[in-house]
């Protein structure tokens, strides 16, 4: 379209590859729009998740994903329809952006019927058509993710399947099976490191004896993008499609990010780098705050626009925060359902034989329809 | 006719790849090799390389990828050499396979089958003769078989196949050779055998026999001993160890009132440890006349079978002799017994069940 805007993305780092994604992107007011809503939303929900854990109405775990906000965004921009994304536990972004609401993610947190697996799950666990979680086991996911990438080789789709891990779990060997069967065998698949730099306290370069994780694929190709620029990730990302779906063979991704806030809510994230270092990456290599001046500057969008963005998105965060602070939560039936798919209902024995119980619903969904 | 139980594992594979688009196998050496065992022999010749896929030797990565692609809607069948090799993996059982269901609050299943041989085999050292079953039969969200014969074999595999949730299918290397008479029904392709419900292998009155796997074997082997001494025993086949079927001991129980648990697993926290607990737990406990007796593996390590004592096993007769001896005479027999009878039971002075004990 004549309105698009031509930027220049940091240069790709390339393995084992001769060309590599286009430096020169461009961009339309639409998706400039899009992307920076999305962002918003997902930097906005994450603010309100730790003040809901400090508020202690979100028990157990929650791993934050502001600052990396840019490799969901644009990864999600450049998939198409049957296209699959598996990921650690660092999962909320992710939710949102294969297709859950802020309500659906937030109320898992907290647990409430409206969550995205009606609180069964929580921080760890949320999944949509396309996302297959979530996963709590560090690393795990890797051999998930070619599995799933297997089943659509076997059954011939034009998709791929993105599987994320981080700089710490690049360290696992699941990682290197699972690269050594993907290549083999030519599955569609991108594993992606979304490099923030530490693996809960361990610094990348303490944990790692080549940081270099877009290489370490070895006879799997490799390419390092800029994390940050959620349109060098898109067009990554398109570039990796198009490479996994002509039969080539799976890829390996570094997205060079940051984590703002600690690795989890009881980690101030603090002891192992400095304040200065957190501001120094907000200040100079923010996503949201790049971009934002990006699309401005190119006349894509207009200051007043943006904040009227910003206030749809902090209206929208609000309503979610009031369900996800109300709404009901489960009935201790459920402890009991979801065990056995189409199978029988089964005895279960409580804490004590006394308890024992026959399951009254086999699976969450018909408890949920038989209690409207 | 006749069947062996790698023969019967193989047609139910055969039969379930054929009629299913989603079902295929992998493991180490299942294609062109034929299988470590020649359980999947001939399938990749009539499948070949899209349905029988050979992994390099990587058991926590071909694991994960077999359940990311069950995740998916395809229906694998996760082949271990040998159920040892299975710890590398474990974590992809339980972690990714038994919990999904639950976590996604029913979202997402897994139809995934994780196969191969159990327990003690002939001569292999302590890493390669170990029984896992109730390390997997702890843990919801699994369900868990373990077939004795040709037939258990062949209906419990095409209903793990069939079925939309994990299933540990746990075989026994030394059985896949012996060959069972089986039954013009189970020969069909529609032949299933329900998971969850025991078998009674054998009718009795006297003594209720409980086993599976290789166990029930030797329970046999022991109630026919027992029956030359004029003693009836009952012999249960369990088939399914997770769903379990307490109800068929419980009414087995209620008309023999003794009952004896056999395994080759360790004692601790075995199969026989927790039919004891739901004894404990029911009104089983009061139809005792006598406490219930474990059978159960040494809990010692295996050693490999020294060089000149190549003998035939001999548990399967010991397995006999210590029942009548001590059930029979002891027990049986007694209208009492005193403590120190009771103590000399321990598991010290079992025989072992190992083959390779000497």
């Amino acid at each position: 379209a004549s309105n698009d805007v031509t930027f220049q993305t940091k240069p790709y780092k390339l393995h084992k590859l001769d060309d590599g994604p286009n430096t020169s992107v461009t961009l339309n007011r639409e998706d400039a729009l899009k992307f920076y809503r999305e962002m918003q939303v997902i930097r906005r929900m994450e603010s309100a998740a730790g003040n809901l854990y400090k508020e202690k109405k979100i028990r157990g775990f929650c791993h934050l994903y502001s600052g990396q906000e840019a490799c969901a965004v644009g990864m999600k921009a450049a998939m198409t329809d049957g296209d699959a994304v598996i990921t650690a536990y660092r999962c909320h972004g992710w939710t949102y952006m294969l297709g859950s609401t802020v309500t659906e993610v937030l109320s898992e947190l907290t647990g409430r019927i409206s969550g995205n697996v009606h609180g069964k799950g929580g921080s760890m666990h949320m999944y949509t058509k396309s996302f297959y979680g979530g996963n709590g086991i560090v690393g795990a996911q890797q051999p998930l993710g070619a599995g799933i990438a297997l089943a659509m080789k076997y059954r011939e789709q034009k998709n791929f399947c993105i599987t994320l891990y981080g700089d710490g779990a690049a360290n696992q060997g699941q990682l290197f099976e699972a690269t050594n069967m993907a290549k083999l065998w030519d599955l569609p698949v991108v594993f992606v490191c979304e490099n923030n730099g530490f693996g809960m306290g361990t610094t990348a370069e303490r944990s790692s004896a080549s940081t270099d994780y877009y290489t370490r694929g070895d006879y799997v190709p490799g390419i390092w993008v800029d994390g940050m620029d959620v349109l060098a990730v898109r067009e990554a990302t398109r570039w990796a499609k198009e490479y996994c779906n002509a039969g080539r063979g799976p890829l390996v991704f570094e997205l060079a990010t940051y984590r703002y806030h600690g690795h989890s809510m009881s980690d101030p994230g603090t002891s192992y780098r400095t304040r200065d270092e957190i501001q120094e990456v907000r200040k100079t290599r923010d996503p949201i705050t790049g971009f934002k001046d990006r699309i401005i500057t190119a006349n894509l969008a207009t200051e007043e626009e943006l904040k009227n963005i910003d206030k749809e998105v902090r209206k929208e965060v609000d309503e979610a925060l009031k369900t996800a602070t109300s709404d009901g939560v489960l009935p201790p039936e459920a402890l009991y359902t979801d065990i056995y798919h189409n199978t029988e209902k089964q005895v279960i024995r409580g804490a004590t034989i006394d308890e024992t119980v026959v399951q009254k619903y086999k699976n969450t969904a018909e408890l949920l329809k038989e209690n409207k | 006719s006749n069947m062996t139980v790698r023969d019967a594992i193989n047609q139910a594979m055969d039969e379930e790849i054929k009629r299913d688009e989603r079902v295929y196998l992998l493991g180490e050496e299942v294609a062109q090799y034929d299988g470590a065992y020649k359980v999947s022999k001939g399938l990749w010749k009539k499948y070949g390389d899209k349905r029988i896929i050979d992994t390099p030797i990587t058991e926590m990565g071909f694991a994960g990828i077999a359940v990311g692609s069950a995740m998916a809607g395809l229906r694998p069948i996760c082949e271990f050499m040998t159920w040892n090799f299975s710890m590398q993996a474990i974590d992809q059982i339980i972690n990714s396979a038994a919990k999904t269901y639950y976590m996604s609050a029913g979202r997402v299943n897994v139809p995934i089958v994780f196969r191969g041989p159990n327990g003690a085999a002939a001569g292999v050292a302590a890493q390669h003769s170990q029984d896992f079953s109730a390390w997997f039969a702890h843990c919801p969200g699994l369900k868990v078989l373990s077939p004795y014969s040709a037939e258990d074999a062949k209906g419990l595999m095409k209903s793990a196949i069939r079925d939309d949730n994990p299933v540990v299918f746990l075989e026994n290397e030394i059985l896949y050779g012996q060959s069972f008479p089986v039954s013009d029904e189970a020969l069909g392709e529609d032949f299933l055998i329900p998971i969850g419900k025991a078998k009674i292998e054998r009718e009795g009155d006297n003594v209720t026999i409980v086993s599976f796997s290789k166990g029930v074997e030797l329970a046999l082997d022991a109630a026919k001993k027992l029956e030359s001494a004029g003693v009836s025993a009952e012999v249960i086949n369990l088939r399914s160890l997770r769903p379990f079927d307490f109800e068929s001991i419980r009414k087995s129980v209620h008309k023999t009132h003794r009952l004896v648990t056999v395994e080759t697993g360790w004692p601790f926290c075995g199969i026989g440890s927790e039919i004891a607990a739901q004894v404990m737990e029911s009104d089983v406990f009061d139809q005792l006349d006598a406490p219930l007796l474990r059978v159960t593996g040494r809990p010692s390590q295996q050693r490999p079978r020294r060089q000149g004592r190549q003998k035939e096993p001999q548990h399967q007769v010991n397995i006999a002799d210590y029942l009548l001896d001590t059930i029979f005479a002891t027990r049986f027999l007694s209208n009492y017994w005193t403590l120190a009878q009771r103590t000399s039971f321990t598991f010290h002075s079992f025989p072992s069940l190992s083959p390779n004990f000497f």
